[in-house]
Order: C-alpha cells, then sequence, then structure tokens
C-alpha cells in the first residue's frame, strides 16, 4: 500500500479552524472601531489644515524668552539627575530583593510588588497624583521620575541579577562568606557593567520624561511648553521643541556613548 | 578528621545521587574519590560544606556534626573548608587579589570587605600564596585576562587563604589539558602535605589518581565500592567501579 505523500505543517491552535476565526475576528473588531470612533477623512483633511495654521504661525522659531527657555530646560535636567542618582540607589536594593535567585521568596514578593508598582502606572498618572500630594513645581517630578526608576531600573537589573553565573557565587558562598558579603563579591562585580549602562540609560529616559510631566504641573520644561501653547504662542512653543529635539538627542548621544565604553 | 556516614541525597528529579555512603578522611590524608559521570562524586563532596542538602547520614568534621548545622554556624563550618571548583568558579570581573583575598570573607566585617581593607596578616598571607602557587605579580590581574591553569591556581590560592581544615577539591582539572592537569594536580597534593591539610579529591582521571593518591575510593551508582591504596586498584577494580568498562580502561593501569 502507498501512502500519498501530503504533508501540512502543524497547526499551533488546538483545532485548524481557530486560526481563520481570529483573523476574522480581529478584521471585524477594528471595522467596529472605524465606525465607532467616526474616522471620518473630512475631519481629517480639516484638522491637517488647522494644524498647517499653526505651524505658519509657528515659523520663525522666536528665542526671545530664552532666559524662560533655559530656566525649563535646566530645571528638567535637575529633575532628570537627581532621580536618576535616587533611583539608582534605592533601585539596587529593591533589584537585589525581586531577583529570586538571591533574595528569599517573602522578600522577593515584597521586591517584585514595588516593581510592579512602579510599571504599572504611566508617569503622568504617577505625576498627578505626586502633584497633588506635594505641591506645583519640579520635586512633584523628581519624586515622579524616581518612581519611574524602581519600575524600571530595578526589573531590568533583577533580570541581569537573575542570569549572572551561579559558580561564581557559589565559591564567595562556600568560604563562609555572609549574605552582604556574598552579594559584594559575588553578586555586584557579575551585574557592575549593567548597572552603569542602566543608570546612563535611565538619565536619558528621565531626560526625555521630564520634558512631558511639566504639563501637568510637575516642573521642568514640559511646564514651560505647556504655558507656551495655552497663550498660543505657537513660536515660542517652536523654539522650545527645538530645543527639547537638541537637548533629548545630546542625551541619547551621550547615553551611547557612555554604554558603548563599558561593554 | 572528616567522618561521612550513611550519607543519601536524592535530587527532587528523582535521581539518587548518593545511596549510604560511608567514609573518612584522616588528618594529613589525601584521598581521591573517582567514579564514573553520576556516580554522585561531586554531590559528595557538595554535600560536605552542604552546597547540597543532604537528606540523611551524618558529616562530621573534628567531631562537629555538619548536617543539622544553623545557618550562622553553617557559614562558620564552611570557612574551615577549602573548596577548589571544576569550572574555577572565580568571580571574573575581580582581580586575582580580590578572588584571593574573598576566602578571607567570613573572617572580616561587610564595611571593610567593601572597602578592600583586608587585615595585614591576611594580605601577607595572601601574597605568600600567590608567591607559592606560582602566580607572584598577577594580583591585579582580572581573573578573565587569566589561561585555565592560571585561574585553577587562583582557585587553589582562595581554598588555601581560608587555613581550612579539609581541602575538598571536585574535578580540579577537568576544564584543562593534560599536561596543566599534571602541574595543577601537583600542585594542590603538594600544599596539602605542606600545610597539612586533609583532602578529599575528586577526579575522572583514573592515571592522575593512581599518581597522587594515598588513597582511592571508588563510587559506583551513589556506593562505595571499592576502597584501598593506589597499587590495589587494578583492572577487577576498575571493572566494579566503572561498570565492566575495566577492558577498555586498561590503559590507565600503565
Amino acid at each position: 500500500m502507498s501512502h500519498a505523500a501530503v504533508w501540512r505543517p502543524p497547526s499551533p491552535w488546538p483545532a485548524r479552524w481557530m486560526g481563520p476565526a481570529l483573523w476574522l475576528g480581529l478584521a471585524a473588531f477594528v471595522g467596529w472601531n472605524l465606525w465607532n470612533l467616526e474616522v471620518d477623512a473630512a475631519r481629517v483633511a480639516r484638522g491637517l489644515a488647522r494644524a498647517g495654521t499653526v505651524f505658519g504661525r509657528a515659523f520663525p522659531p522666536d528665542f526671545q524668552r530664552w532666559e524662560l527657555l533655559l530656566e525649563g530646560i535646566v530645571e528638567s535636567l535637575q529633575m532628570a539627575t537627581l532621580s536618576t542618582a535616587l533611583g539608582t540607589v534605592l533601585g539596587i536594593p529593591v533589584a537585589i530583593m525581586a531577583a529570586r535567585n538571591v533574595a528569599p521568596l517573602p522578600v522577593y514578593a515584597v521586591g517584585r510588588g514595588i516593581v510592579s508598582v512602579g510599571r504599572t502606572f504611566h508617569e503622568i498618572i504617577v505625576a498627578i497624583i505626586l502633584v497633588k500630594a506635594v505641591g506645583f513645581g519640579p520635586l512633584a517630578g523628581m519624586l515622579t521620575l524616581t518612581v519611574n526608576s524602581l519600575g524600571f531600573f530595578s526589573k531590568l537589573l533583577a533580570e541581569q541579577i537573575e542570569q549572572i553565573d551561579r559558580g561564581q557565587v557559589e565559591a564567595v558562598r562556600a568560604t563562609g562568606a555572609g549574605r552582604g558579603a556574598v552579594l559584594l563579591y559575588g553578586v555586584l562585580p557579575q551585574v557592575l557593567p549593567r548597572i552603569v549602562g542602566l543608570t546612563v540609560y535611565q538619565w536619558d529616559i528621565h531626560l526625555r520624561q521630564s520634558t512631558i510631566i511639566g504639563i501637568v504641573g510637575a516642573g521642568g520644561v514640559g511646564t514651560t511648553l505647556y504655558n507656551s501653547f495655552s497663550r498660543y504662542d505657537f513660536d515660542f512653543t517652536l523654539a522650545i521643541l527645538l530645543v527639547i529635539v537638541a537637548i533629548v538627542g545630546l542625551g541619547e548621544w551621550v547615553s551611547a556613548w557612555a554604554r558603548r565604553r563599558i561593554q | 578528621m572528616l567522618e561521612v556516614s550513611a550519607l543519601a541525597k536524592r535530587y527532587p528529579t528523582g535521581d539518587e545521587a548518593l545511596r549510604g555512603v560511608s567514609l573518612t578522611v584522616a588528618d594529613d590524608e589525601v584521598v581521591f574519590v573517582i567514579g564514573p559521570s553520576g556516580a554522585g562524586k561531586s554531590t559528595l563532596i557538595r554535600c560536605i560544606n552542604r552546597l547540597v542538602e543532604p537528606d540523611a547520614g551524618s558529616i562530621t568534621l573534628d567531631g562537629i556534626e555538619l548536617t543539622t548545622l544553623p545557618p550562622a554556624e553553617l557559614r562558620r563550618a564552611r570557612r574551615q573548608m577549602g573548596m577548589i571548583f571544576q569550572e574555577f568558579n572565580l568571580v571574573e570581573r575581580l582581580t586575582v587579589m580580590e578572588n584571593v583575598l574573598s576566602g578571607r570573607l567570613g573572617y572580616v566585617g561587610l564595611w571593610k570587605a567593601w572597602r578592600r581593607r583586608f587585615p595585614p596578616e591576611d594580605m601577607a598571607m595572601a601574597f605568600a600564596t600567590l608567591r607559592r602557587v606560582g602566580l607572584e605579580g598577577m594580583e591585579n590581574k582580572r581573573a578573565d585576562a587569566l589561561s585555565g591553569g592560571q585561574r585553577q591556581r587562583v582557585g587553589i590560592a582562595r581554598a588555601l587563604v581560608q587555613r581550612p581544615k579539609i581541602l575538598l577539591v571536585d574535578e580540579p582539572t577537568s576544564s584543562l589539558d593534560p599536561k596543566t592537569s599534571e602541574a595543577v594536580m601537583a600542585l594542590i597534593t603538594e600544599l596539602a602535605v605542606e600545610a597539612r591539610i586533609p583532602a578529599l579529591i575528586n577526579i575522572h582521571d583514573v592515571p592522575l589518581a593512581r599518581r597522587f593518591a594515598q588513597r582511592i575510593i571508588g563510587l559506583g551508582a551513589g556506593r562505595v565500592v571499592f576502597e584501598g591504596p593506589p597499587a590495589a586498584l587494578d583492572r577487577a577494580a576498575l571493572g566494579v567501579i566503572y561498570g565492566g568498562a575495566g577492558e577498555e580502561l586498561e590503559g590507565a593501569l600503565a
């Protein structure tokens, strides 16, 4: 008896009809959204025209009030730097707590909890809450970015700690070293390059974020930006945006350079 | 004096690594443990300093029962046991000196350890030990910049500066070439005799065991199946230890 050589790739789905059904469902959902959100070509066209007017009024950019702009930028830089320092100092212990291979289970649970809270809310939401708590200004912004650090920095560092070479840690433990000494000699050297890299990267991210959280009153150049918008000073707005582009670009460049150096 | 009796260990995977192993290592004695892969050699050594927790049996070092020690006392007991590893297990990004000094971590406070401020006598011992293992002047090199043989010498120095009551040595030469293996094994046994530290050494390489051992223990499937001086390790004995593969191992008797 001869077998017909028919072969079909195994389906990732429990039943074959599920794949097409999923695509069909997705298409229906997108269609419903388009209808529901009243996506309408005419409205988009009108919006584009209006955007053109705004851009027209934005040229040429107005650097007359450069002192105000400088003040905002410096404030943003301060917020980013301070929150990075604070985030690193607080983030390292949290990362150790949140690494399953070095923390006992109850500590691990607390560590993961802190990381989750730090990651759950977008920085704008955190900023709104902190502005309510400590009032308008850069303090709220700095704290916002620190909370963000605890989520971002601690999570990535904890993942790195979970991947370290066990043998090196074991060798230090076998000498009779205590918990702290094992962390200092067995764990820390293995993740140090990552800590430096993440710190610089974090600063770069904070610099970017510090330009936006000012919109909800948490200080920095975002506040300046928001004020210029609400006064329809679009030429000043453009000046601010250009400076933000420059400063974020600079931050990215510094961050890339520093991370390349410590590879 | 190390005394192990009726030691048993079963891993959560179901592997029965040790099924009642008993042995002693007297002061000044260098004992080699041979046996095929999976015979339980590594588990045996790792149970002694409790990097692996044994299920049953007893282990005493100079009369102190190790299997029931609470954490703080276990750390104190570990200071007395110098371990040398198959993959060297040096902290790669630390210097040679930092790796050697980590053998003293059980004796210095955390703050001093952080600032690398070890007592002068520890420093003196570290320098002397580095000289003894042939790494004089290498103290500031990073561990990952060394060759395999040099790394294992650092591993040996780290174990020695503990001033241990016993050396636990787990396949110290399996990551090394034959010539380096011999030099490293000679160094370990010399130093053990010289410093009067008893040693329990796991090894794959039967000829090396025959050359350097005072006594050989053969482990097979988690049990002691041979025990005697190197001269007693004949073809029949190898057959017992390696499960009938004695003929293939004949070369080892040359």
